[in-house]
């Protein structure tokens, strides 16, 4: 083994150059294998949430009912910026004020991609994105509204790091299947979920607004609601959802018959 | 050595994990579900197998002065090509595990291995005792992932095989077994129960 500085340079060289070949290679040549892989996870979770997916169902096939559009969540209208190169991490933030700030996020984009699956030109179900503080991490969500802007069709999160077999359990089919059906909001318009410590009693007051809990994923629950009711909220797809029922005068005369 | 050898002792003789104790922290992290463990463990074995066979190509040049940035950057560039071969194969998978996956780098067994087999023996030997301890790594993670999905979830490979009082069964789940020190436990009761078999393993004082 030599050990003059010149050697030990060539090599160190030799050697950094022969490892960046090989890793920039892997990168470049799995690039369009991983795109496309994401690209369809992303859709497969949406359509997870909507229930219109099942396994081995060809995605990108039913994806195409899913119309994107990007609303602003201050005025509560659907703006005409391109869904497809829109980036809501890129988009400019508001703080949130903290006494409203359940979802623990401290700050949100003003504009949101929202989805919706239509159906011969009406919209049947509306996707929202969802994003907020469990017990130990950011998770992240589609919740999929009914065309009333207020009954749960489903939801999904695609992205938490919650304990598995504790808050991991969001990811259970059988503790989400419950959500469908459950109402969002209460009489007033208000955002109402209300996650419980544990089974919804029978005969209960408001239980379409009400969940089971998680035994043991209490703080991870704490999170999942705060989340839902903010998002919920005037501060997050509130008026985007009000206006939704304004300008949609069928899902209007379903949520004024529930009153 | 004979091909045998360098690939089995590792497994029960000279466990990576068990003997050694090395690559414990990994260990923890990714045993609660048994999928996480078997693919964790094949790209150990890849790893260490490959990476460990490269540094034996080049040993004779490597200048001893720099021979532990060489080994790792040989390493770091076969945990990134692993990483991105996931991410392009079974994506689901990747995605809860890439940042355990960048972590194989900083896994002892795969340093032990090139600083203490690789530098000395032949690419193919090198190779196959890489190998050979990715798997001694595999078999003891795919264990301790039996027992703890198993038993923490009632379900093997994410199939239900002990049906959760939660969802109507009757197996009421150990949740213990979900966090990671139970893992440590395992890991514990593991080695005692391989040095009580081959009391050779246990360590003079």
């Amino acid at each position: 083994m030599s050990e003059s500085a010149g050697k030990t340079l060539t090599i160190a060289a030799v050697l950094c150059a022969v490892c960046s070949v090989l890793v920039s290679g892997a990168v470049v040549i799995l690039k369009p294998r991983q795109e496309f892989n994401a690209d369809l996870d992303f859709k497969k979770n949406i359509l997870m949430s909507t229930g219109l997916y099942s396994p081995g169902a060809d995605i990108n096939e039913i994806f195409k009912k899913v119309e994107p559009a990007v609303v602003d969540l201050d005025s509560g209208e659907i703006t005409d910026i391109d869904p497809r190169t829109f980036d809501s991490a890129k988009a400019s933030k508001d703080s949130i004020p903290s006494n409203i700030d359940s979802a623990g996020i401290k700050q949100r984009a003003r504009q949101q991609v929202v989805y919706f699956v239509k159906n011969e030109g009406k919209v049947e179900l509306i996707v929202l994105h969802l994003v907020g503080k469990g017990l130990w991490s950011t998770m992240k969500g589609f919740l999929t509204l009914e065309a009333d802007g207020n009954t749960v069709r489903g939801f999904q999160y695609y992205a938490h790091g919650e304990t598995p077999g504790l808050g991991g359990e969001v990811d259970n089919p059988a503790w989400i299947a419950q959500w469908k059906g459950k109402k969002v909001f209460n009489e007033n318009l208000k955002p109402a979920i209300d996650v419980l410590k544990s089974k919804v009693p029978e005969g209960i007051a408001h239980a379409e607004n009400k969940i089971d809990g998680i035994s043991g994923a209490t703080l991870t629950m704490v999170g999942v609601e705060g989340t839902f009711n903010f998002w919920l909220s005037d501060f997050g797809y509130g008026k985007f959802l009000e206006k939704f029922r304004a300008q949609n005068p069928v899902a209007q005369a379903e949520v004024s018959n529930e009153n | 050595m004979k091909t045998k050898e360098l690939l089995l002792d590792p497994i029960v003789k000279n466990n990576p994990i068990a003997l050694q104790v090395l690559g414990i922290c990994s260990a923890l992290a990714v045993t609660s579900q048994l999928k996480q463990a078997v693919i964790m463990g094949v790209a150990v074995a890849l790893v260490t197998g490959l990476s460990s066979m490269m540094v034996s190509l080049i040993r004779n040049q490597i200048p001893n002065s720099i021979r532990i940035i060489v080994q790792m950057t040989v390493a770091a560039s076969a945990v990134i090509v692993a990483d991105q071969i996931l991410k392009a194969f079974v994506y689901d998978v990747s995605k809860q595990m890439s940042v355990y996956i960048g972590l194989i780098i900083t896994n002892c067994i795969v340093m032990g291995r090139m600083e203490g087999f690789a530098m000395k023996n032949s690419p193919v030997s090198s190779f196959l005792d890489g190998v050979g301890n990715g798997l001694g790594y595999a078999v003891l993670l795919i264990f301790v992932g039996v027992i703890r999905e198993l038993f923490g979830s009632g379900k093997l490979f994410g199939f239900s095989i002990l049906p959760l009082t939660t969802e109507g069964g009757w197996y009421q789940s150990n949740g213990l077994l979900l966090l990671p020190p139970s893992a440590f436990f395992i890991i514990g009761l593991i080695i005692w129960g391989l040095r009580t078999w081959k009391p050779d393993q246990v360590e003079k004082e």
